[in-house]
């Protein structure tokens, strides 16, 4: 049991101060930059004007769609694939070990050198996959071909990151006890229910953090891409982060800050749904198929 | 009715999760088998590939199309070792990815302490809350975070990023280390103030080992999370701190790239990560549910 | 309900190592019988509960359950139910859902699932929680639960516990041994019950086996095993303070225990040498008087303590150190002189710990 107590916040003072220092001032420099229209070394107030621009633009708006359909996609073939892969993880012995660590190699990767990996290996000239394909008679270009650029990048993002999801879950089903598979299997539970019943219930925690790590670097996700395809062919992998980074470079700090805090705020908001939706499925009073 | 003690050799059934999950064909071939072994050469390719290439030289690399090198080559790696160009970077790398961890767990460990022990007025939302910080898209932070640490004559040193990371790795550590110490019963607590522990006694010498795994684990996901950041610490860094991330971007030059130079770049950034993998992966296994959530 | 047997049955888990979690098991369950494995942690109840339940698979030896050979055959095939130490529930579902799930899986209709789960919990006072979610219940509702799922089948063949009040509070552990003996003279249920705690294994149980390194020591009712331990740690195991234990040495016509001398006729003797002998009595079954006697043994009090509603004596004489139980009211001090007997009846000799068949008096 948990004791009432302010005495709390003297413990949680460095991690405050530590971050508050760190997010605070990039925080009200933005919103500060975003209430302005800056050039040539000066800058005039403008109020809300920014904001209405970015939510007019159809740059933004069309970034903002590919986003978020490139995230869900993420979402969808990570997770579950995460999943399926931690269950079917050596548990003990050095095959453990060998799975660990070559699950663990693509995430400590530097981002950059992710991109650069996977744009020399879809390279018409130098890479496997173009030679691959055309095993089965299909020209891949990744740098002229939309279809073969976005699930490209979607291709190394699953590479990449999926073993997050891979580790979490494995942690997670290690703590899950023995008995709880063994009273469903008494219980003449079919596979499939001893994995929606048992496991998955009891995954719900590391899942959460999964998922949401991963909504939230992918909805910011850009270096890979940046190395891969560049966002192109055309706008096809452009994703928001891009057009963040393109109005930075051009010092456009007023447009930018009110987009960055736009940026920020969808997510937040979406992350936020993401929260309360797992921290309390299967937790609240359900009601029964009949009682 | 007598057993043939020598036919039972794995004895205990009933709904192990790895029994649960494999249809039969043959002995090995079930879906699980060739799931995991279709997933294992999905990853392993690329890296194989980029491992091959570090040991060609740039000719045969656009030239030719080999998984072994024909030509097989030191001369990157050697590139690599002889440049103290290439050597510091590693090592400003190493040292300020250190320093993260080191002051993410110094931070965090109280923090997830206060959650995991006290209830106190929106506990829940500030638990959130440190996840916000990890949400606003990095170049939010270039242009303040340089100017802040410039100011503070921070400019350039390993403690700036290393202090700048903290906004995305404590949140991670909090979370982890909070869902092992709440697996940590109260009585526990309890029982070292009756036994006339002081409170930092009982933190080091009791509480402290019991949450080992879970040490392990966020200075795991600390490390991983700041050693393959490059944003911030190039906004960060010119040429005191500047690590392998940045060079590796900076030999991206105009003139072409340094394929062999870059692969063996890159199959050298994986290695400390392989090994710290394999020195927590005991504490990977333990397992661990997030308490909080 | 079913009838189950062990025979012969051994665990090594690693073959051929010589290390046996159990060995040389022989017991039987009848149909009906509520009963306990009692015996401190590690004495191998937990393997030989799993052995029962189908969880593990012994090395050795065979397991009947109504005379049919199951000793390959999963806890599912066998129909036994278990509830384990700490609660487990399926907590995304509600209390009717986690009740009914047994069924469910079997192919039961609606209508026989909503019906034997209402008897159920009205049978463990969960008729109100039907709709609530598991997991927003506490420890002791969770185990009924747990229990309840045992028990929806009317085809299972025996209820297995396993130290199933560990998590629960002391307050609530009783209601639940209640509300288990309850089911149990209600449904006739074969139940079989680990325990590190002899309080609960002698009120819960008609058959208590008492289990140490591995081996069933004595298997029989509680009376049975507090009147005539047959092994010197089934005595010291139960009954606080357990039995008094002496080292005792072989003489021609009889045991000396200390300066006493204990008679016994020669075929009991037969036999015993070479063997370790110890002598054993209870301390509830030793008679002291403050009146001299030259018969008994005079002693010393040496301690008084309050146990209770009994006052346990610590008494020296006679070279031996040993407890006796009186009245509460008795009028004792440290430092009185008291006159011992060991009644012939209650005195336990036993040989390598196996207690000897002799031909005084038994115990009623």
């Amino acid at each position: 049991m948990k004791t009432e107590n302010q005495r709390a916040w003297f413990f949680l003072i460095p991690a405050l101060l530590v971050m508050s220092i760190n997010a605070f001032i990039p925080i009200m420099t933005v919103i500060n930059y975003s209430f302005q229209d800056i050039f040539a070394g000066s800058a005039i107030w403008i109020g809300l004007e920014n904001y209405v621009r970015v939510l007019n633009d159809s740059e933004f708006r069309s970034a903002l769609g590919r986003q978020l359909i490139f995230s869900f996609l993420i979402l969808l073939i990570q997770v579950p694939l995460g999943i399926a892969i931690s269950l079917g993880m050596p548990k003990k012995g050095w095959r453990a070990t060998v799975a660990l660590v070559a699950v663990g190699l693509p995430l400590l990767i530097p981002w950059n050198v992710v991109g650069i990996i996977w744009r020399v290996f879809t390279r018409g000239d130098l890479g496997l996959v173009p030679v691959f394909f055309n095993l089965f008679g299909y020209d891949y270009n990744v740098a002229n071909n939309a279809v073969d650029a976005y699930w490209s990048v979607v291709a190394m993002d699953v590479w990449h990151w999926t073993p997050l999801i891979v580790l979490l879950c494995y942690s997670g089903l290690n703590a899950i006890p023995d008995a709880f598979y063994q009273a469903a299997k008494i219980d003449g539970a079919s596979r499939w229910s001893t994995f929606r019943y048992v496991t998955l219930p009891r995954l719900r925690s590391v899942l959460t953090i999964g998922i949401l790590l991963r909504f939230m670097d992918s909805f910011r996700i850009y270096s890979e891409v940046d190395m891969l395809t560049g966002g192109g062919p055309g706008t096809t992998t452009a994703f928001l982060s891009d057009v963040l980074v393109s109005k930075a470079r051009a010092n456009e700090f007023g447009y930018g800050g009110a987009l960055s805090l736009i940026y920020f705020f969808i997510i937040l908001i979406i992350s936020y749904v993401f929260f309360l939706v797992l921290t309390n499925v299967g937790t609240a009073d359900e009601t029964p198929k009949e009682a | 009715m007598e057993q043939d003690a020598k036919q039972v050799v794995s004895n205990e059934r009933g709904g192990s999760r790895q029994e649960a999950n494999s249809f039969r064909i043959g002995k090995y071939l079930n879906v699980t088998n060739i799931g995991m072994t279709l997933y294992f050469l999905f990853l392993a390719l690329p890296l194989v590939w980029m491992l091959s290439m570090s040991f060609k030289t740039n000719q045969e690399i656009l030239s030719t199309r080999s998984f072994i090198p024909i030509d097989a080559t030191l001369a990157n790696y050697q590139t690599i070792f002889s440049q103290p160009f290439w050597r510091e970077a590693f090592f400003n790398s190493l040292i300020y990815v250190g320093l993260n961890v080191v002051i993410t767990l110094i931070v965090a460990l109280p923090a997830a302490y206060a959650f995991s022990r006290y209830k106190f007025r929106g506990d829940h939302h500030l638990f959130f809350w440190l996840l916000t910080n990890r949400m606003a898209p990095a170049a939010v932070f270039l242009l303040p975070f340089f100017q802040l640490y410039a100011n503070i004559g921070l400019f350039d040193t390993h403690l700036a990023v290393a202090l700048a990371h903290t906004l995305f790795s404590v949140p991670l550590a909090v979370w982890i280390l909070e869902g092992f110490m709440s697996g940590i019963p109260k009585a526990i607590d309890e029982t070292a103030y009756v036994d006339g522990y002081s409170f930092p006694g009982f933190f080091f010498k009791i509480f402290m080992p019991l949450i080992g795994p879970g040490i392990g684990v966020a200075a795991f996901f600390s490390f991983l999370f700041s050693w393959v950041e490059l944003l911030i610490v190039s906004t960060l860094t010119s040429t005191n701190a500047k690590p392998i991330v940045v060079t590796l971007s900076r030999s991206l030059g105009a003139e072409g790239w340094d394929w062999g130079v870059i692969a063996a770049a890159g199959v050298l950034m994986i290695i400390p990560g392989a090994i710290l993998i394999y020195f927590v992966r005991n504490n990977l296994a333990k397992g661990f549910a997030l308490g909080r959530v | 309900m079913a009838k189950i047997e062990l025979i012969d049955v051994a665990h090594e888990y690693q073959i051929g190592s010589g290390d046996y979690a159990v060995k040389d098991i022989n017991i039987t369950w009848n149909d009906g019988v509520s009963s306990a494995l009692l015996g401190p942690s590690g004495c191998g109840k937990t393997t030989l509960l799993k052995i029962i339940s189908g969880l593990l698979r012994p090395s050795e030896g065979t397991v009947l359950l109504d005379g049919e050979d199951v000793t390959g055959l999963s806890p599912q095939e066998r129909n036994v139910a278990q509830v384990f130490q700490f609660p487990v529930v399926y907590e995304t579902l509600s209390v009717f859902d986690n009740l009914a799930f047994p069924l469910r899986n079997r192919g039961a209709n609606k209508q026989e699932v909503r019906e034997r789960v209402h008897e159920i919990a009205e049978m463990l006072d969960l008729q109100d929680l039907l709709k609530k979610g598991a997991s927003s219940l506490g420890a002791a509702e969770k185990q009924r639960i747990s229990l309840g799922r045992g028990i929806v089948r009317k085809d299972t063949t025996a209820v297995l516990f396993d130290e199933p009040l560990t998590v629960i509070d002391p307050h609530m552990k009783w209601h639940l041994r209640r509300k288990l003996k309850e089911l149990h003279a209600r449904l006739g249920l074969t139940m079989v019950y680990v325990t590190h705690d002899q309080h609960e294994a002698l009120t819960f149980a008609e058959q208590v086996t008492v289990m140490d390194v591995g081996e069933a020591l004595q298997t029989g009712s509680p009376r049975a095993l507090h009147t005539r331990p047959a092994a010197p740690f089934v005595g010291y195991f139960i009954g606080s303070p357990g039995m008094n234990l002496f080292d005792a040495t072989l003489q021609d016509d009889g045991v000396m225990v200390g300066d006493l001398k204990l008679s016994y006729p020669s075929e009991t003797l037969q036999g015993l040498g070479g063997k370790k002998l110890q002598v054993g009595i209870r301390p509830e079954f030793i008679e002291v008087r403050s009146d001299p006697d030259d018969g008994a043994i005079k002693s010393t009090v040496e301690a008084v303590n309050l146990t209770g509603s009994s006052l346990i004596l610590d008494l020296a004489g006679k070279g031996l150190d040993f407890k006796v139980r009186v009245m509460e009211d008795a009028d004792v001090n440290e430092g009185d002189t008291l006159y011992a007997t060991f009644p012939d009846e209650r005195v336990i000799l036993y040989a390598d710990g196996r207690a000897v068949k002799s031909t005084l008096k038994e115990a009623a």
